[in-house]
């Protein structure tokens, strides 16, 4: 027999039969669905990324302590890549009597690669974007831009003369926007832009000054990462490369954790996908029954039957993946159209990849999940065209079941990209099968048992659930699965927002103020009150280097790590406090109580702690402005970086620093509109080192922002995946129902009747399936949020209030629109038809 | 077609018993069945419901297993095969005609009728098909499916496909049960006509008196027997 051109045959006539549309459906939705969220991860996230190389202003830099060598610079040419350079150092700037230290940024033509540079040329007043621009290239030679608090301190006019170094050069504009301006002390006070070309004039740039060497590379993102790995083995000490998740770690745990909720989303499309498949091919598997019976009475073997099928389901299964492939590249240009009001940057055109993917995953999941049905054709018994009653042995559904659960094991660890996450989802939705197939089998039991006391529709609701054991369990099984997917994402989703949100909120601080002096704190809150702003708290500072560790002497070049070199190159910020701040979180050891006061321990973060190999119970030794400090670690703290708030590397009980200089830090909300108040307060107190971390936050909140509506779009293409679960759960009983309902109605039984049995049967498995959704959300969701996105638990009662509101309102909703032609057609014309 | 050999008796019954378990009791649906059939006989299978005819006819035709007894069919001891070779025999030894028609809903008429031939891999399978539909007196509904064709119809298109593969043995299964009496007259007239053109040999399972006495013998099962 040629089997392939018969199952062609038979393919056509299912298809014209209209057999096949609920697996189509489920094949083309899903496989769209995880196109598109292919897409997302493969062309939105590159474009976040760009969005986040903005602040950057490249999409790779590399920072050095000494002049790179030009071998980098041709390295990138040679690729095609766009470079630029920069230098940072600070140094004084003198106008007349005035001087004032600057953070001076020395740039070559290019700069900056992403981003924008934005200036105006009304100097000296506040900053007003509304009279701003992007600037058309660098300052020219002989000509310098100034930060907004550098003309406020030397009331620099457009046109006005300052001195830098040796230069003499003349203010053309003042900056209001910076791509990659950033923390860190080199950056600290006014900003001063100037054309590198006027570098050698200043004579500034000497042996040993304090200076940093920055090559800004832009370019495609493939010719980056060859560079990138060009680039690893060749830097030399004091060298760093700088991508955007190393330069901004607010921004990096923003975009890994929205990366690990898409491969969520993905996993959760793959499950719904493959419980939309289980349910669409167990009910085409029941309607082919009395073919196969029939084929197998007319001669076909066994073989024959189950290959007849299998091509059947290959090709239908390439033909539907292609369609959803199709439908996934639609739905991204729907995105591109949609994305292009946020994201500035330019899209590139999406690889071939998210199609291949599609395709192959469309067809695991067919094959995995139709197969233990289709195997148990196989078996049919030819003796069925005589008894109707006889059916088929579920004899290949372990191992069939066992193939498909493999091959979503393999899609889970391929799309999570992150083994612990596919793993911890994949034996979450195994234990969730096992659990909800066992309970759901007892619990339909026992409320069937009690159908003997109800009364009326009660009764024959209760029956037909139990009637139906085992399509009532799988059922339960898979709506409870494909919902506890969605609920899953949404506490995930809902714990992922409200961590940004509360990490970001709209009134973060956005001015830090540095060298407080104690004769200085009255006054600034006197400051504070006439300007009518919140008083922020104040925290004492102490810089220290550490000098040696458990008595041995600290030498920064033995470290192979550069973070260790560099931490303790320099002086670290201690300070005291009696409590733990609400941001921080000690991960070892324990915070000191009040009666601790004057004992010399120390709290250190848990990142300088790894770095420099020091643990509990080890005493570091401190020099602070010329005398010796030691303290024993009593405890390591987790600081959250993101929260932009003032944060001690190292922290003592009071009592013990209060003898060493002290110098005061604090950081502040100021609103845009008034701004003015900084220029007063840099004149009221010019000793103040003012960090304006304003733009940082509001472009990191735009990121976040992106990220968040990404998030939501994903989310709703899953939801619609969970739609298709539930038609294709309850469409699997629907032939059955109507064949019963035809029989009730030909005895009698009125319409109302009808619906209230079958909106009992309904109500029983919607609200099981959303109860153990929400039990299987709940524990998966902890699991996820506590171990692999790192966010704090919150007990939500909602979601089961939700499960259970949805998988009622939903099951029966679905059902009763399933159903319903039971009630309008005449009972013999739905007899004729099933018989 | 596979084995043009033709055996005399084409249809040979040894000892044939069939039990049911059920629950804790053990029914006895056939017992001690010997039965003979030549080529060219039209023999029915007669009785009261329950008295054993279907099963009798399900394992004449190897759709079922017996409890103990053989059957040989062309020959061949059918229950010595496997699965397959009996799928495999029924192919090109048997046609079926049943009661409730048993066609498959997504074909039409014609489609149906070409099945078996497809099955075999026979290439003008839609040509023979035709021509026995335009037999039957269905040209005019070829294209029609199960559920547009009326019960006579419908059966007249299963006596199509059941005569399709020219089967040396046509078993029916109570051909007129579900049609009204003319209707299952033109049908009965209709399976003895093909029966005498092609030379077919048939056992016909009816408790339909006067469809039973058209056949050359008639066997009377009670309560699992064969009545002499």
């Amino acid at each position: 027999m040629n089997s392939f051109k018969l199952s062609l045959r038979l393919l056509y006539r299912d298809l014209r039969a209209g057999e096949l549309h609920v697996l189509i459906f489920a094949l083309v939705i899903s496989v769209g669905g995880m196109t598109t969220v292919g897409f997302f991860t493969d062309r939105v996230q590159l474009a976040l990324s760009r969005q986040g190389n903005q602040l950057l202003g490249a999409d790779l830099v590399i920072v050095s302590d000494h002049p790179l060598s030009q071998r980098y610079t041709g390295e990138a040419v040679k690729l095609g890549l766009n470079t630029s350079s920069s230098l940072k150092f600070p140094s004084m700037v003198v106008k007349g009597e005035d001087n004032i230290l600057v953070g001076i940024k020395a740039v070559t033509a290019g700069y900056p690669l992403r981003g924008e540079l934005r200036i105006t040329d009304d100097i000296g007043k506040a900053i007003s974007f509304r009279n701003d621009y992007v600037a058309n290239g660098i300052p020219s030679p002989g000509s310098v831009w100034v930060g907004e608090k550098l003309a406020a301190r030397l009331a620099l006019k457009k046109g006005d003369v300052i001195e830098v170094g040796d230069a003499h050069l003349i203010v053309a504009s003042q900056i209001t926007l910076e791509p990659d301006y950033s923390i860190g002390f080199i950056n600290l006070g006014p900003r001063l832009l100037i054309n590198a070309i006027d570098l050698p004039a200043t004579g500034l740039i000497q042996q040993g000054s304090r200076i940093s060497y920055r090559l800004l590379v832009s370019g495609n993102a493939g010719l980056i990462r060859t560079l990138r790995s060009w680039l690893q083995p060749n830097l030399t000490s004091g060298e760093r490369i700088l991508g955007i998740r190393d330069a901004r770690p607010e921004i990096k745990s923003a975009l890994e954790r929205s990366e690990k909720f898409l491969s969520l989303a993905a996993m959760a499309s793959v499950v719904l996908a493959a419980a939309a498949i289980a349910l669409a091919a167990r009910r085409f598997t029941m309607r082919h029954l009395d073919s196969c019976a029939i084929m197998r009475c007319l001669g076909a073997r066994q073989n024959e039957v189950l290959y007849l099928y299998l091509y059947h389901f290959i090709i239908l299964g390439l033909v539907a993946s292609v369609m959803g492939c199709l439908l996934g590249l639609l739905a991204q240009e729907a995105l591109v159209y949609w994305l292009s009001a946020m994201i500035t940057v330019e899209l590139p055109w999406p690889s071939l990849f998210p199609f291949i993917q599609g395709i192959l995953v469309g067809l695991v999941l067919l094959l995995g999940f139709a197969l233990p049905p289709l195997l148990n054709l196989r078996s049919v018994p030819a003796l069925r065209v005589l008894r109707r009653d006889i059916g088929v042995s579920n004899a290949h559904s372990l191992t069939g079941y066992a193939l498909g659960f493999s091959a979503l094991a393999v899609l889970f660890l391929w799309k999570a990209g992150d083994a612990r996450l596919g793993l911890s989802v994949m034996i979450g939705f195994i234990v969730a099968i096992v659990v909800f197939g066992l309970l759901g089998f007892l619990l339909i039991k026992a409320i069937s048992g009690v159908r003997s006391k109800a009364g009326g529709t009660w009764k024959y609701g209760l029956a037909s659930i139990w009637r139906r054991a085992n399509s009532s369990v799988v059922q339960v099984v898979a709506l409870g699965l494909g919902l506890m997917a969605l609920l899953t994402l949404t506490l995930i989703r809902g714990d992922l927002l409200q961590n940004w949100h509360t990490t970001l909120p709209s009134d973060a601080p956005n001015h830090f103020l540095v060298n407080i002096q104690e004769n200085q704190l009255e006054p600034l809150q006197e400051f504070f009150k006439q300007n009518d702003v919140m008083q922020p708290s104040v925290y004492p500072m102490v810089r220290g280097r550490i000098t040696s560790i458990n008595g041995s002497i600290v030498v920064p070049d033995n470290y192979s790590n550069t973070r260790a070199q560099r931490l303790l190159k320099r002086e670290f910020n201690l300070s005291w406090a009696n409590e733990i701040r609400s941001d921080n979180q000690i991960i070892d050891g324990e915070w000191w109580q009040a009666i601790d006061k004057g004992k010399t321990v120390l709290s250190l973060e848990q990142g300088v702690a790894k770095a420099i190999g020091v643990k509990l119970g080890d005493t570091l030794t401190f020099d602070i402005a010329g005398s010796t400090f030691s303290a024993e670690v009593s405890s390591i703290r987790k600081v959250d970086w993101d929260s932009f708030r003032v944060n001690f590397f190292a922290v003592t009980p009071p009592g013990v620093l209060e003898e060493y200089p002290t110098s005061y830090i604090t950081s502040f909300y100021l609103p845009q509109d008034r701004m003015d108040m900084m220029s007063q307060l840099v004149i009221a107190f010019p000793n103040f080192l003012v960090i304006d971390v304003a733009t940082i936050i509001a472009q990191v909140q735009k990121v976040i922002e992106q990220v968040t509506k990404a998030i939501e779009f994903v989310f709703l293409f899953t939801l619609l995946s969970g739609l298709i679960v539930l038609y294709a759960a309850v469409i699997s009983t629907q032939d059955e129902r109507i064949h019963e309902a035809a029989i009730f109605r030909t005895l009698g039984a009125k319409r109302n009747q009808l619906i209230s049995a079958w909106i009992v049967e309904f109500s029983i498995l919607g609200s099981l399936s959303g109860l153990f959704a929400s039990m299987g959300a709940s524990a998966l969701g902890y699991a996820i949020g506590r171990f692999t996105l790192n966010l704090p638990y919150t007990f939500n009662i909602w979601i089961w209030l939700i499960g259970l509101f949805v998988g009622v309102i939903g099951v029966v909703a679905a059902g009763m629109l399933g159903t319903r032609s039971a009630l309008t057609s005449p009972p013999i014309t739905v007899l004729r038809r099933v018989s | 077609m596979a084995n043009s050999l033709i055996i005399n008796p084409i249809v040979q019954a040894i000892s044939l018993t069939k039990h049911v378990k059920s629950s804790d009791t053990q029914l006895t649906i056939l017992q001690d069945i010997n039965l003979e059939v030549s080529i060219g006989e039209a023999v029915s299978i007669v009785g009261a419901s329950g008295s054993g005819k279907s099963t009798l006819l399900g394992l004449l035709a190897g759709l079922d297993i017996p409890s103990s007894g053989k059957v040989y069919l062309n020959g061949e001891d059918i229950f010595s095969l496997s699965e397959d070779g009996r799928a495999e025999l029924r192919g090109y030894l048997l046609g079926f005609v049943f009661q409730s028609f048993q066609l498959l809903s997504v074909l039409t008429a014609i489609e149906n009728v070409m099945l078996p031939l497809e099955l075999t891999g026979i290439s003008d399978a839609r040509k023979i098909a035709l021509e026995l539909l335009g037999r039957v007196g269905l040209e005019a509904r070829v294209n029609h499916y199960p559920k547009q064709l009326s019960g006579g119809e419908q059966q007249r298109v299963a006596i199509a496909r059941a005569y399709v593969t020219h089967p040396k043995l046509l078993l029916a299964d109570e051909p007129t049960g579900n049609l009204d009496s003319s209707t299952g007259d033109q049908i009965v007239d209709l399976m003895f006509e093909l029966n005498r053109e092609r030379g077919t040999t048939l056992i016909l399972v009816t408790h339909d008196e006067s469809i039973s006495s058209r056949c050359t013998r008639q066997i009377q099962l009670a309560s699992g027997r064969i009545e002499d």
